[in-house]
């Protein structure tokens, strides 16, 4: 519709550029053309005053109108006329397409009265006087700079820009798609004119190329970004449990997929760094003794249960960090391996480091302002509590149970906030609970410490029981599965707010998992010391053994002997790759409990529920078994701790991390399969909000923990003898020294020498220190500021408020006192009254109107114009209230159709 | 009134604006020289593909056609039915405020994408409290006044009788939310007094949003 009426606006534009012209048959005569267009407006304006004829509309709507071809055909026609008049001056050019664009402009108000009877009529209304003031000011300035053509340019381009701006912006528009849609092509075809015909010549074709380079450019951006959400993985799936559960568990599935994509990178690095170039060009297996399974040991290798303990084949392949061979460089492309280990080992913690770190700030930056949040506590109750994203009607049960207890709580909470009964009772049984748990903590340390010790007795006898073996993974997993709960009942005494509570449950979870991490750690560590020192026996053993097998008599002197069998050679414990597999174990063990979790707690209880409530004594579904919850902290905390195994286990097992994908893959169908099929929503719906910052931090704080020890082995132990891509070297970090030393110019090595310093390095971290104390500083006085700001605010409101009650009372009066004054006046006050009191429906737009209507003084001379229209016609022109402002009258049924088509004279 | 019909991938189509099929619609290939625009960015073209199928779904069997569907109007029972609107407590307010239909009871196609883009991932929090103010103006007076508030709890609290608020709790309620959020002092909140409030919201776009 947009189009035809546009074909329209440009006839119309046309029509007052031939009558124009007729009106002043000399070419380039200025003044000859001045009266003309004051013909122009009483010639258009008869039948214009109340919208277009339907004559005028037929006729224009059979006119073919396709996009490009009709500006064209106006391009075609622009120089036929300056062919009939080459002397006319570009000035004029652009001051015709002006007045063409003043038709355009003029036809969007004549167009307004018909659409406003069909649809949305207060919106309409709503944006009258920002087109007129448009259209307007355009108007002026042409009667009063004719000649003036860069300035004209400069508002042509300006419009144009406007134009643009409503594009970009059209989507924050709250406007109905019909309106979006012609409104936008309307701008387009504005901008797609008026932009060609700014440039000349051959600038024009440039121009049109590079338009049409952009739109390409646009629709090519917007399929890849389809492209890329169609890519995202589980999309579907999450939106599916979003809908039924809401957006808290559909966050740890978020956090999950989010993991899911860390890890893979980090997978990346390691097979694509350290194992691929160890496979492809390292020396094959069975090549030198730490490639090679003991003579000991071969019979057994094979066997699924010695595999299944990481022992074995799989001990001696490159999952593991022994496999590792300490040869400088591999391969034809002289490989760095060792440089290559050490530094992969450093980059994962680095990247993990960043990426944590990154989408931490990134999740902080949405939320602009927490402390402003508890002044609108019921508000937001209000307002945002309903998650619209709940399409299941149990969960919008517990979601109206939830909100309803929530308001209840905070009315009861503003009535009586200082009620406290018995408060004795509460700290005793506070302290009571407390005192439990530290006492549940302290035994499951113990507990995990006394069976890392007997472990490490099991593994010096020679035949141990499956349960022996893996009693450590065990007994961690046990104690992760029935702590969370006992520490829930235990919490039960303390009576606290179910928010409060739920952050002592994820605090107490924590210290529990990570004391026993740092105890099964600690334990290990004591065995690693062992390892260490029972190291120096086994070298000497080792080349007693081969001093031995070279030198014993019995042999033919003449012939060398062939090099002993690196199966047969004696070896040491190699602590680094003990560790790997001790992490191994902890990671499968971790995620077989898991799922026989799921599968027995979830499933299966939801299986014996479903089917056996049809004949048992009580309701089952609601009484006591019932269905599981998912429990997203447990679930959200095991994920981050697991991820601390990976992280602290991945410099001595580099397969760990592939074991880590599976595992995270395999439990994302697993569990949202689970969710979907066995759980049912929480009774205590509550948003996922920004709580997952405080996972983030979670994670953080577990990344740097298990940084520790790492950084610690790397730093402080002496690597093995004999397995391990640094072996040989005094510690491990030795890799770098060598590669400067050997690999660098010299002054490049004098330069690290000279920046190792600890010299250097000490003021470094002073200066660091320091700077971080002044931002910190810094960053405190802001704050501080920024609360006095809003405490200022705040008083300044009130202030307002109790002006506003009298003040409003006083202007009022004072107002109909100057309406009795001057009649002007009069209308100018009323109309600037009708564009402040809200339109009856127009709630959409009531602010725009609002700035519209009191902000611009020259809309109000404009809106007083119908009312002086409505006098007699045979008033003189110069008697003309607006005659200050040169109001050209091309279009005088504009204001016409602007406010008293909805409003009668008066 | 002409549609206007333009080959399909034409580059003379002016503007930014894509000529779009609908693939996965039924019919689309019966009517290749149809295409329906839409504005750019409004909604991303295949989220428009499977809002029309969803769109589709909802009309009988013998007007799922492309050009018919686009003009049609599906009545408002027909749109509550959707699932992802049976639970919600303010499916006939949204369904009302997006209609442009003279009695607003009726969606097209174009409202019901309307629909879908405000509450989709990519509205700006703008546009969702706007609409968001325009939905819990129960008498769309342009204001919330205290008859919205509580028809508003009303929503919010269900429909079971154990749920209701008593009288006294309303009325406190209503008065806290005032006194928070009426800067003006005038008893109703305006809407800029709602995106004051909303936009200091943490979790409002993020849970304001419905997905098909």
């Amino acid at each position: 519709m947009s189009r035809q009426l546009q074909g329209l606006g440009e006839e119309a534009g046309g029509g007052v550029r031939g009558r124009a012209r007729s009106g002043s048959p000399g070419t380039g005569d200025r003044s000859g053309r001045r009266p003309s267009r004051k013909q122009a407006p009483k010639a258009q304006g008869a039948p214009g005053k109340r919208g277009a004829p339907p004559g005028r509309k037929e006729r224009a709507g059979g006119s073919p109108r396709p996009g490009s071809p009709r500006s064209k055909q106006a391009e075609r026609r622009r120089p036929r006329e300056e062919l009939r008049k080459p002397e006319r001056s570009t000035a004029e050019r652009t001051s015709e397409g002006r007045r063409k664009r003043d038709g355009r402009a003029s036809f969007k108000e004549q167009r307004a009265p018909p659409k406003k009877e069909k649809e949305m009529p207060r919106k309409e209304e709503m944006w009258k006087p920002l087109k007129k003031h448009r259209s307007s000011s355009l108007a002026s300035s042409t009667s009063v700079g004719e000649s003036l053509s860069e300035e004209e340019l400069a508002q042509i381009l300006e419009q144009v820009e406007d134009k643009k701006k409503l594009i970009a912006t059209m989507r924050n528009k709250p406007w109905p798609m019909a309106k979006k849609l012609t409104e936008l092509r309307e701008a387009q075809e504005f901008v797609e004119k008026y932009e060609g015909a700014l440039g000349k010549g051959k600038g024009k074709r440039l121009y049109a190329c590079k338009m049409l380079m952009a739109k390409k450019w646009v629709k090519f951006k917007r399929d890849f970004h389809n492209f890329k959400t169609q890519c995202i993985p589980w999309e579907m799936k999450i939106k599916d449990i979003e809908s039924h559960f809401g957006s808290s568990v559909a966050s740890y599935f978020i956090f999950l997929r989010w993991m899911y994509g860390v890890n893979l990178v980090l997978f990346g690095l390691i097979f694509g760094l350290i194992i691929i170039p160890e496979v492809l060009m390292g020396t094959p297996y069975g090549s030198i003794p730490r490639k090679t399974v003991p003579r000991a040991e071969e019979e057994k290798a094979m066997d699924f249960s010695v595999l299944w303990d990481f022992e074995g084949y799989i001990k001696y392949s490159p999952l593991f960090y022994g496999y590792y061979n300490n040869q400088r460089t591999i391969g034809w492309l002289r490989y760095r391996l060792p440089m290559a280990y050490f530094m992969v080992g450093v980059s994962v913690f680095g990247y993990s480091l960043m990426i944590v770190i990154r989408s931490m700030a990134s999740n902080t930056q949405g939320s602009t302002s927490e402390g402003e949040s508890d002044n609108f506590t019921f508000s937001f109750k209000m307002f945002t509590s309903w998650d619209y994203l709940i399409g299941n009607s149990e969960t919008a049960d517990n979601k109206y149970a939830s909100i309803t207890t929530s308001f209840k709580e905070s009315i009861v909470d503003e009535q009586e906030s200082n009620k406290e009964e018995n408060i004795h009772l509460t700290r005793f049984l506070r302290v009571l609970a407390n005192f439990l748990i530290i006492c549940c903590l302290c035994g499951s340390g113990y507990l995990i410490y006394f069976v890392v010790k007997r472990s490490q007795e099991f593994s010096k006898r020679q035949n141990v029981s499956w349960y022996e073996r893996n009693e450590v993974e065990i007994v961690m997993s046990l104690l992760g599965m029935f702590c969370p709960p006992l520490f829930e009942t235990i919490a039960a005494l303390e009576n606290y707010h179910p928010r409060i509570g739920l952050k002592w449950q994820l605090g107490r979870i924590f210290a529990l998992f990570l004391g026993n991490l740092y105890t099964f750690l600690l334990a290990l560590m004591d065995d690693v010391h062992l390892k260490l020192s029972n190291e120096e026996t086994i070298k000497n053993l080792t080349h007693w053994t081969l001093f031995n097998y070279y030198n014993s008599s019995g042999w033919n002197e003449s012939v060398p002997r062939p090099p002993l069998h690196p199966a047969d050679v004696p070896r040491g414990l190699c602590w680094e790759t003990a560790v790997g597999i001790e992490f191994m174990r902890l990671t499968v063990s971790d995620m077989l409990v898991t799922y026989i979790t799921i599968l027995v707690g979830d499933f299966l209880r939801a299986c014996f529920v479903r089917f056996m409530n049809y004949c048992w004594c009580w309701d089952l579904e609601a009484g006591f078994p019932s269905y599981a919850e998912f429990d997203i902290s447990g679930n959200v905390l095991g994920l981050i701790f697991n991820q601390g195994m990976i992280w602290m286990g991945s410099f001595y097992a580099p397969g760990l991390v592939g074991i880590n994908v599976l595992r995270l893959l395999t439990s994302m169908y697993f569990q949202c399969w689970a969710v979907m099929s066995s759980n049912v929503p929480h009774e205590r719906v509550f948003k996922a909000s920004r709580s997952n910052n405080f996972y983030m931090g979670l994670l953080l704080l577990v990344l740097f923990l298990s940084l520790l020890p790492v950084a610690y082995t790397i730093m402080s132990l002496p690597p093995s003898f004999d397995c391990g891509p640094f072996s040989g070297k005094n510690r491990m970090y030795d890799v770098i020294q060598e590669t400067i030393e050997n690999d660098f110019p010299t002054f490049l090595g004098k330069i690290f020498a000279f920046l190792a310093n600890p010299g250097l390095i000490i003021p470094a971290i002073l200066l660091m220190s320091l700077a971080i104390y002044y931002l910190n500083s810094v960053s405190k006085s802001l704050s501080r500021a920024n609360a006095q700001l809003r405490k200022k605010i705040q008083a300044l409101r009130e202030l307002e408020k109790n002006h506003k009650s009298v003040k409003g009372r006083a202007t009022a009066r004072g107002s109909e006192d100057t309406a009795k004054g001057s009649p002007q006046n009069a209308t100018q006050l009323q109309l600037t009254k009708e564009g402040a009191t809200p339109h009856s429906a127009s709630q959409s737009q009531t602010l725009d109107k609002k700035t519209q209507g009191a902000g611009t003084s020259s809309s109000a001379s404009e809106t007083m114009l119908p009312a002086s229209q409505h006098l007699p016609v045979s008033r003189p022109p110069d008697v003309r209230p607006d005659s200050g402002r040169g109001r050209p009258h091309t279009h005088p049924w504009k204001s016409a159709s602007g406010k008293s088509a909805g409003r009668p004279p008066h | 009134m002409e549609k206007p019909s333009l080959g399909r991938g034409q580059p003379t189509a002016s503007g930014h604006a894509a000529s779009l099929q609908f693939p996965g619609c039924p019919g689309s290939r019966d009517f290749p020289d149809a295409p329906y625009r839409i504005p750019p960015k409004v909604a991303p073209a295949t989220a428009c593909g499977r809002a029309h199928r969803r769109f589709c779904e909802l009309l009988p069997q013998e007007h799922r056609s492309v050009e018919e569907s686009l003009q049609i109007r599906v009545s408002l029972e027909q749109i509550l039915s959707l699932p992802e609107l049976k639970a919600n407590p303010f499916k006939e307010r949204i369904c009302r405020v997006f209609s442009t239909s003279p009695t607003r009871d009726s969606l097209s196609f174009e409202d019901f994408l309307d629909l879908l883009s405000v509450f989709s991932d990519t509205a700006t929090p703008d546009i969702k409290s706007h609409y968001a103010f325009r939905i819990f103006d129960f008498d769309d007076d342009g204001t919330l006044n205290r008859d919205d508030l509580s028809q508003l709890v009303n929503c919010l609290t269900g429909e079971g009788e154990d749920t209701r608020l008593s009288a006294s709790e309303m009325k406190q309620l209503i008065d806290n939310i005032l006194e928070e959020s009426d800067i003006d002092r005038d008893g109703t909140i305006n809407l800029s007094e709602f995106q004051h409030v909303i936009s200091r919201s943490p979790d409002f776009a993020s849970s304001f949003k419905i997905v098909l």
